[in-house]
């Protein structure tokens, strides 16, 4: 399969380039990142981050060393809908280690498996800045909050039924498409 | 309610709005700054207001605008740090969401102040439904002539763009945040150079939280002098709250600076108190980096004084018996809350967001991590508690960037407080296996 954007998403990817002073296109990095793994099913392949990479006009392991980095990126296949559960201090004062053993029972996996029909990937991380309504979950750009294990049921029912991937960003969204 | 400024129009609807933001007297602050005063005035105004960095350090927002180069021929750049990540801390989200054009209105207003022809926002990735709301407030603005070229018919122009980063909580230290932007590895930079002299794209930039720059509106509406009759002493102002944890009504609170705390916790007006009619135990009062204090301490000082939120009496007592306001964070635990449990997650998470450029920080927080674990599940040794203060001493103070000391400083205050607790866990491990064993000892499973 031949990696390439739509032209669509191609044309944010201009306008995007063109925020940063001319020759630092490679500020464009992170912002065009999150939109490969929203354009090619929800993770960074090798030959994705090359693409990348040319698009930039930069080496391929300065975008490898950028990948790597961040907790957002996906560096492997990933369910359709990554379902991310916070688990640091003040979520867990108010029960998300209860939420994780819901999901985690409800979907027959463990934290950082993906269901056999490849729906849904469970994965544990740390302060989304939702303390105030915690118990939380993040799927794609959505925060579903102040769970209990009868919201969390909703949430993932709902999801299955939409059945559709998941991502923080796409250019169908509103999120970095600006018309500047 | 004591009196809000940044909040003020909160719960108006549709205050998202140009239109309606603009009614409520929005961006008028901008054009006082652009038509009356001159970009040095307005520095001087926000040095007079004594502001202080609202992200957790609380230096004083004017006197880091004043180091910026001015002189140099180069672009000078304002970054808006909205990479708001510090456990506990939801402010800035609260904020950008519900009043985005708060922030846009104090972009322009610092961007001019500061000489910036372009400046950025950059907002944690795991935000991105908020990088929307910004852009088309951004949209909003320049189609009302408060951004692009030309603005209000003066000869200053201004682009302002919303950068996403990807989920690293180190990247809300500010040269992290410059490297990030700068598309690479989000490890902080040795300084100096500061980035007042050398920041993004090695120009002069300034890197401001979102609170702080909002904070600009409304001192120039108010003017400096108002500004400053707010607070007590060198805590002037308001400050928002994130309030969570334990207690009866979670959220985002503005408080005058000078508020006891205990009416913060108790009132109904704010915290609404411990929930399910419970006691107090301890306080984090800053965000998860700055040392937790028993209920005891944090309603009063070691003095017998009554504790404030303020910078100065929240301090109060150095490390022995204070802490510190830092973010505002403000998370608070219940008698059932275990503090060695707690502080296995903050540890946990300070692991995870080593960046892993110093030694001390990479290793140790993973070290500490370890051993929390096992004393949490456990298999600790008496010997395992000296150990970790042995190594968030080694940690403190020893690495490039202050994250090594935000990952020490909750651990050496648990223990400092809380060391019979640790010892519990030892001594008894069978009585720790639930993880809530607090809870099932004190109001049953």
């Amino acid at each position: 399969m031949e990696i390439k954007f739509s032209d669509k998403t191609m044309e944010l990817v201009q306008r995007i380039i063109k925020r940063y002073p001319e020759g630092k296109q490679k500020s464009a990095l992170l912002p065009l990142l999150h939109l490969a793994q929203a354009e090619f099913d929800g993770w960074l392949s090798t030959d994705v981050m090359d693409y990348v990479a040319s698009l930039l006009n930069i080496k391929p392991i300065e975008v490898y060393e950028v990948a790597t980095f961040y907790s957002m990126y996906n560096l492997n296949p990933v369910g359709k809908c990554l379902i991310e559960v916070c688990q640091t201090g003040p979520c867990w004062l108010r029960g998300s280690d209860e939420i994780v053993e819901h999901i985690e029972k409800k979907l027959g996996i463990k934290n950082g498996e993906t269901t056999p029909d490849g729906m849904f990937t469970l994965k544990t991380v740390e302060c989304l800045g939702s303390c105030g309504t915690a118990p939380m979950l993040q799927c794609g750009a959505t925060y579903y909050e102040d769970l209990t294990p009868e919201k969390v049921d909703k949430v993932l029912d709902d999801l299955r039924e939409e059945g559709k991937r998941s991502a923080y960003v796409s250019s169908e969204q509103s999120a970095m498409n600006s018309q500047q | 309610m004591g009196k809000q400024i940044l909040l003020e129009h909160i719960n108006v609807p549709g205050i998202n709005t140009f239109d309606v933001y603009r009614k409520q007297g929005g961006y008028a602050a901008v054009e006082k700054a652009l038509r009356t005063m001159t970009p040095e005035q307005v520095t001087e105004e926000v040095k007079e207001s004594g502001l202080r960095g609202r992200g957790g350090a609380g230096f004083p927002a004017g006197l880091k605008w004043s180091f910026m180069d001015r002189k140099s021929d180069k672009p000078r750049y304002l970054v808006c740090n909205a990479d708001e990540s510090e456990p506990g801390t939801f402010k800035d989200r609260y904020l950008m969401e519900k009043i985005p054009h708060l922030l846009i209105e104090g972009m322009i207003a610092s961007s001019y102040a500061l000489g910036a022809k372009t400046s950025y926002i950059y907002i944690r990735g795991e935000y991105m439904y908020i990088v929307g709301i910004l852009e088309k407030a951004i949209e909003e603005a320049r189609a009302a002539g408060f951004l692009g070229k030309n603005i209000l018919g003066t000869d200053y122009s201004l682009e302002l763009y919303v950068h996403p980063g990807a989920g690293a909580y180190i990247c809300g230290e500010e040269t992290a945040l410059l490297e990030s932007l700068e598309g690479k590895r989000g490890n902080p930079r040795l300084k100096p150079p500061f980035p007042a002299i050398a920041g993004l794209y090695a120009c002069p930039t300034v890197v401001n939280n979102v609170e702080t720059i909002a904070s600009v509106v409304s001192i120039l509406n108010m003017t400096a002098d108002k500004y400053n009759d707010m607070g007590i002493g060198k805590s002037t102002g308001t400050k928002l709250i994130s309030a969570s944890g334990h207690i009866n009504k979670p959220g985002v609170y503005e408080i005058e600076l000078g508020l006891p705390v205990e009416e913060f916790i108790y009132s109904d007006e704010y915290c609404g108190g411990i929930w399910k009619g419970r006691k107090l135990k301890a306080v984090v009062a800053g965000g998860s980096s700055v040392p937790i204090l028993p209920a005891s301490l944090i309603l009063k000082t070691a003095k017998g004084e009554p504790r404030l939120m303020t910078y100065e009496s929240l301090a109060d007592g150095g490390f022995v018996s204070g802490t510190m306001l830092g973010s505002g964070g403000f998370i608070v635990m219940d008698e059932t809350a275990c503090i060695v449990r707690n502080l296995w997650t903050f540890t946990r998470f300070y692991h995870h967001e080593s960046c892993g450029q110093c030694s001390p920080c990479r290793e140790g927080t993973g070290w500490m991590e370890k051993v929390l674990h096992r004393i949490e599940h456990g298999h600790g040794h008496m010997e395992d508690i000296d150990l970790l203060v042995d190594v968030a001493k080694k940690i403190e103070g020893n690495t490039i960037c202050p994250l090594g000391d935000a990952a020490a400083w909750p651990v050496a205050s648990a223990i400092r407080h809380f060391r019979d607790e640790f010892e519990y866990h030892v001594k008894y491990p069978e009585k720790v296996k639930n993880p809530r064993h607090w809870e099932e000892a004190l109001v049953g499973a």
